[in-house]
């Protein structure tokens, strides 16, 4: 029978999981069968993919990455591999985002920012006291090499506008809108929609405050658009803007752009 | 026509730019889809509105 074992496709003549643990390592190891961490043996069959983990041991480097997705639903982890998803933005929505695509392994980000990291950022964005003062594409792409080292990271320090858009952003399969100002949103979306049609744009819209949580949803409204937030609570005067609501509406953006690598088009 | 998913009476001919800065839309934080198009800025005063249209229009608030 052919498995996979720690991301290695092999012949095997063992029946269970635990007989593969038994044969490779110790009795107290992790064992993932098929996305699912397993506590009781479980039979084998053709394809199955299982991981054999080692608590507190550095595996080598091959096995890293699939020991990393080990948790993934298969077959997904390939699929996100090969995703491109730009972020414009590295705000509260930008940089919670690219974690959460770091961490399922999404192949390749593209991060576009023209700001640097300050003080009143980190209530909300996936910054820390030592990157205060560093540009926010320099500060994140730190943090994503040491979640997933795998990936390709690249960066551009730019505002973007109507003039680049085009140029910054072609040839992705999604944006994903990440800006703070409600100008500069639709001005991304109106002409990402224009000018590159096949892209899908996944926007963020209303995540002020200390609201219902529930109240922040995914939305389509036109068929490249997705948008998610409440699309009513803005931040202004009186109404701040919080890491947990910023991270509820950065989770609904980064599930859908998920979706969209994995051919999902519904919301 | 039909608006965001509902049907609203068109009481005279319109463009759209006039349909939008009568309701108070800001331009700046809107998108527009006309009958499944985005509809460039530029071409808001030249989009006459008709009943058949479907319109879509998504406002964008602060934040992020």
């Amino acid at each position: 029978m052919k498995i996979i074992i720690n991301g290695k496709e092999q012949e095997t003549t063992y029946q269970t999981a635990f007989q593969v643990r038994e044969s490779i390592g110790n009795p107290e190891d992790i064992v993932i069968l098929n996305g699912f961490q397993i506590n009781q043996d479980s039979p084998l069959a053709e394809n199955d993919i299982l991981s054999i983990i080692r608590k507190g041991v550095m595996p080598d480097e091959e096995e890293l990455e699939s020991m990393m997705m080990a948790r993934h639903t298969p077959y997904v982890h390939q699929r996100v591999k090969k995703g491109k998803v730009a972020i414009a933005g590295l705000g509260g929505l930008g940089s919670n985002i690219a974690v959460m695509l770091a961490r399922i392994g999404v192949g390749h980000l593209f991060l576009v920012d023209f700001d640097i990291v300050e003080p009143s950022n980190l209530n909300r964005q996936s910054y820390y006291v030592r990157h205060l003062g560093m540009p926010k594409t320099a500060a994140l792409k730190e943090q994503l090499e040491e979640i997933n080292p795998f990936i390709t990271i690249e960066t551009r320090d730019a505002k973007i506008s109507e003039e680049n858009v085009k140029e910054l952003f072609e040839g992705y399969d999604v944006i994903c809108e990440a800006f703070d100002k409600p100008d500069a949103k639709a001005m991304l979306v109106n002409t990402a929609l224009e000018q590159l049609p096949g892209c899908k744009i996944v926007s963020g819209s209303g995540m002020a405050g200390f609201d219902s949580s529930n109240l922040i949803q995914t939305r389509r409204p036109m068929k490249q658009l997705y948008v998610c937030g409440d699309l009513e609570n803005e931040a202004r005067i009186g109404s701040g803007l919080m890491a947990p609501r910023v991270q509820i509406c950065a989770g609904h953006q980064a599930n859908m752009i998920l979706r969209l690598l994995l051919g999902q088009e519904e919301v | 026509m039909k608006v965001n998913g509902s049907f609203v009476a068109l009481e005279e001919e319109q463009s759209l730019y006039d349909y939008l800065t009568l309701r108070n839309f800001d331009l700046t934080k809107i998108a527009v889809e006309c009958n499944g198009n985005i509809v460039p800025k530029a071409e808001y005063k030249n989009v006459i509105l008709k009943e058949e249209d479907t319109l879509e229009i998504v406002r964008f608030v602060g934040g992020g």
